[in-house]
């Protein structure tokens, strides 16, 4: 059974908010059902789209007629591309890349793009009108694979459009003939020398799959336009962004653009930027009236997805087993529009040699457009793509080398005080000391009972940094009632999270009152502030010191106003009476801001080196121990030990809970989930037919830890969490598949059919195809 | 084509207009603004959208709303009394049993029934008898505590 440990105890004391487990803030709304979503959200007056997708993967649109839609009773309007430049006439949005149209203009991309969208009071009558149109496409030649894309032999898109909004993407604009959206270099050193130089060079292949976000929760928005402006409901990781964008595509001030975001039924980096907000928006204006657009499941298939990826990985040795160079070439999968694709290639491209202190190195990452559904974040942002490869590959050196896989990596690990290979020092960072509890827990010293002939045992691990994105922007308001109550105004998304109860704690730290007497205001970019977005694991660190920070000034604010009010220094008066004391009345208001930014410096365009990639670094390690069943190629897994460094917990339940069900998550991906596509049609978009962890998947034994640290620049020495537990798993279970039975698997998932066709190719009788 | 359906929901005799193709979770939510039970799939693999009708649980998402006619319909609504949750609801929010909280209604439901056949479940019971709820959150161990847990309360305030 499942064991889930540690975290005992927290770090709080008497008083303290910060360090101690309070349930969530949430929790009664969420076990009694009366929560909100905006997928069961309803506004009077309200109509339904429901969307007509295309039905080839690369196209011209040669007509779309939606006449037998029209004729359906209860069919209020039928929209295409042509109804939404009259209300949008420039409708290409994007974080990155303004390459992505409201409905398809002209082509289409890839097989379930929307292309029409019909309206009905009755969301019955929508889905039943829009299986009557009938679109003709002019087929074109479509790519699908990441390495053949990066060849240019077909253009998904004849020119690049980069957005503006990221510096180091300008220089791309109206670059033409490629599908490369962007290419990221680091430099350092010279690896082709130390590689003559080297006594043996290692060259692997590692590709990954493509697998959805799969919230469940499918995508929802809501449009709401009114003379006076425009208010969108929606499921969004994001809402400042969506707001900022919104108004852009209307030419409006920001504003006249109010996002309101209910609880997210999970996100994991699928809600973020612009989904279904830039639909509604135009729907709402074509038909002046509320209109919500709720995806099915299956459509969740052919929104956004993870990237697939290729990783060629290549390393240099010397003679006494250290790494004296590595050259990484990172091909990712971003689909037809880039999403945040090109961020997602360039900040995991910082840290694709590992963690390790390697002299030489040498990193290519391309983001590349083909003919599939788009990709973006998911729960990492391309680290977990990356560790799957080069903690593989780390593997399979020591064990060509003779020495214990745990041993070589002590023996090559970066160690604070020395230069990552972006050239930052690393601080702050306790990745070995993961890796050191993870061996203890594994008990790695001793003897390892190895099973029989046909059930074989094996363990493995694996560890790894991620730099957090950087720089981004946080603001908060803490607001302070006449009656001395506290909210807190910030626009960090609850997800699942838990970042209400963390940020609430923090407001109770600073002020000394209970974390359960804040109330955090549910996201409304009408009155909270500016936040960069619910992503990356970077919202504690971020949005914590503003809200830290907020939360300082209201109490030296309290502080100003008793002494305004004749208090002596140090009066534990309550907050009510200093109010009463100062208007006379139950009046008034203190309100405290703050704002946080950290310090960057972005990489030279040539080497990729910057002595500041990010603001502090994320810290995993895993180990796995295994079954091999070679008669059948099933794999148990009976025990996984997860360690982080998430700096000092703030709520160490929420911590631990962050661990597993990021850890699990990712052993989903490692071990079956696996989006199928044939001629770039998704041919499992369904819960029936693609399968995610459910109870019965849970390791046999499951321990999670995070190990003692502060994080010396971190809010109350915190660091983010949500994505870290991700980052290990995979290669943790391929290299303990591979100590059980000797197979090594490259590409995910590492499922029967991978490991039972490998045992058969090891053993020289390979099957055939089918 | 609309026709009028009577059922309990509740406790309490309701009535309803609806068409044929009606599933129950629409109903629940736009008739009665029951939003608890929620459609995810629509296929029935997630159980999101478990409702209990005359006492069994079902998947609200495939279930036509017309075949409840004369049926006893619960939801996650009525398990609480007022401010009082009941003792599994109690024991999810203890064992910090959910994260997003978007099928915690399915879990809960199923939960209360689980203890219903089985007062004191191994983990095998439990795992066996959740595991057509999903949870991407993946709160599993935690809920498969909170069900342990709960077992503990409903014999507390039985034996009590």
């Amino acid at each position: 059974m499942a064991t889930n440990t540690v975290l005992d105890g927290g770090t709080a004391r008497v008083g303290d908010q910060v360090g101690r487990s309070p349930p969530r803030l949430e929790a009664r709304e969420k076990v009694t059902g009366r929560a909100e979503y905006t997928h069961t959200m309803r506004l009077p007056g309200m109509l339904h789209g429901k969307i007509f997708r295309s039905t080839v993967a690369h196209g011209r649109i040669k007509s779309i007629d939606t006449s037998a839609a029209k004729e359906v009773p209860g069919v209020y309007r039928v929209v295409t591309s042509e109804d939404v430049r009259k209300v949008i006439p420039e409708p290409y949005y994007g974080p990155a890349f303004h390459d992505q149209p409201i409905l398809a203009i002209d082509k289409v991309h890839y097989v379930g793009e929307p292309v029409a969208v019909v309206l009905a009071a009755d969301p019955h009558v929508a889905e039943e009108a829009a299986q009557l149109i009938v679109a003709e496409y002019e087929e074109l030649p479509a790519i699908f694979d990441e390495v053949e894309a990066a060849e240019n032999a077909i253009l998904v898109h004849q020119e690049l459009k980069p957005a503006g909004t990221f510096a180091d993407l300008k220089h791309l604009k109206g670059r033409k003939g490629t599908n490369i959206a962007l290419d990221f270099k680091l430099r350092r050193g010279d690896v082709d020398k130390a590689f003559a130089a080297a006594a043996q060079v290692f060259e692997h292949t590692f590709r990954t799959q493509k697998v959805l976000h799969l919230a469940l929760e499918p995508f929802a928005s809501i449009g709401d336009w009114k003379e006076t402006g425009l208010t969108i409901y929606s499921a969004s990781q994001g809402p400042s962004f969506v707001r900022t964008e919104i108004a852009r595509l209307l030419g409006w001030p920001e504003n006249r653009v109010r996002i309101k975001v209910p609880y997210l039924g999970g996100g994991f980096g699928g809600k973020l930027y612009i989904k279904l907000e830039a639909l509604v928006t135009a729907l709402s204006m074509i038909v002046r009236r509320p209109v919500k657009v709720a995806l099915t499941m299956e459509e969740q298939f052919y929104t956004i997805t993870k990237h697939p990826s290729t990783f060629r990985i290549k390393t240099g040795v010397d003679k006494t087993g250290r790494i004296t160079a590595r050259k990484c070439e990172v091909f990712w999968n971003g689909g037809a529009y880039a999403d945040i694709g090109p961020r997602v290639t360039q900040k995991s491209g910082f840290t694709a040699s590992g963690p390790y202190d390697i002299d030489n190195v040498w990193i290519d990452s391309y983001a590349l457009y083909t003919n599939v559904p788009p990709a973006g974040a998911l729960r990492g942002f391309g680290i977990p793509q990356l560790v799957w490869a080069y903690e593989s590959h780390t593997d399979m050196i020591a064990r060509a080398l003779k020495i214990d896989p745990l041993e070589f990596r002590r023996k090559n690990i970066l160690r604070e005080g020395r230069p990552h290979a972006t050239g930052q020092i690393l601080e702050n960072a306790k990745h070995e000391r993961a890796l050191d509890r993870v061996a203890e827990r594994l008990d790695w010293a001793k003897p390892f009972d190895r099973g029989t002939d046909t059930l074989r045992r094996g363990r493995g691990v694996a560890v790894a940094i991620k730099a957090v994105i950087s720089p981004t922007t946080s603001v908060a308001n803490v607001i302070i009632a006449g009656d001395g109550s506290t909210t807190l105004f910030c626009g960090t998304v609850d997800m699942g999270q838990g970042s209400d109860t963390a940020m609430a704690q923090m407001v109770g730290q600073v002020l000394n009152i209970p974390t359960e007497s804040v109330k955090v205001v549910q996201r409304d970019t009408d009155v909270t502030p500016y936040d960069m977005g619910t992503l990356g694991s970077r919202s504690l660190f971020h949005m914590g010191h503003a809200v830290r920070l907020a939360a300082e000034e209201a109490r030296d604010k309290i502080k100003a106003l008793a002494r305004d009010v004749g208090e002596p220094e140090g009066s534990n008066i309550p907050l009510a009476e200093l109010f009463k004391k100062k208007y006379g009345m139950q009046a008034g208001n203190i309100v405290g801001t703050g704002i946080y930014k950290p310090d960057y410096v972005p990489p030279d365009p040539a080497t990729g080196l910057t002595p500041n990639a990010t603001p502090f670094w994320m810290c995993a390690a895993a180990g796995a121990e295994v079954e091999v069943d070679t008669e059948t190629g099933q794999v148990k897994i009976a025990r996984l030990v997860n360690v982080v460094d998430c700096g000092r917990p703030v709520n160490p339940k929420i911590v631990e809970t962050q661990i597993s069900g990021a850890s699990l998550m990712q052993l989903g991906f490692t071990l079956f989930e696996k989006m199928h596509l044939d001629a770039g049609q998704v041919t499992n978009a369904s819960l029936a037919d693609y399968k995610i962890p459910g109870m019965l998947d849970i390791p046999a034994v499951m321990e999670n830890e995070a190990v003692d640290a502060h994080q010396s620049n971190g809010p109350f020495g915190a660091k983010g969490v949500g994505e870290t537990a991700t980052f290990c798993v995979s290669p943790a279970i391929a290299n303990a598949i591979a100590d059980a039975c000797g197979v090594r698997l490259t590409e995910l998932p590492l499922n029967a059919e991978a490991v039972f066709r490998a045992l058969r190719a090891n053993a020289d009788k390979p099957l055939g195809d089918e | 084509m609309t026709r009028t359906i009577n059922f309990t929901l509740n406790g309490e005799p309701v009535a309803a207009e609806i068409k044929p193709h009606h599933n129950l979770v629409e109903v629940l939510q736009r008739e009665f603004n029951l939003l608890g039970a929620r459609e995810s799939c629509g296929q029935g693999m997630c159980g999101c959208c478990t409702v209990l009708v005359n006492g069994t649980a079902v998947s609200g998402c495939l279930y036509l709303a017309a075949f409840v006619d004369g049926a006893e319909v619960t939801t996650v609504e009525s398990l609480a009394s007022g401010d009082t949750l009941s003792p599994v609801q109690e024991a999810f929010i203890e064992a910090g049993a959910f994260q997003c909280g978007y099928c915690t209604p399915g879990f809960i439901l199923m939960t209360t029934q689980l203890l219903d056949a089985h007062p004191d479940p191994d983990d095998d019971q439990i795992r066996h008898y959740l595991s057509g709820n999903l949870c991407r959150c993946a709160a599993y161990p935690e809920i498969v505590n909170a069900a342990k847990l709960a077992a503990r309360k409903r014999k507390a305030v039985t034996s009590g």
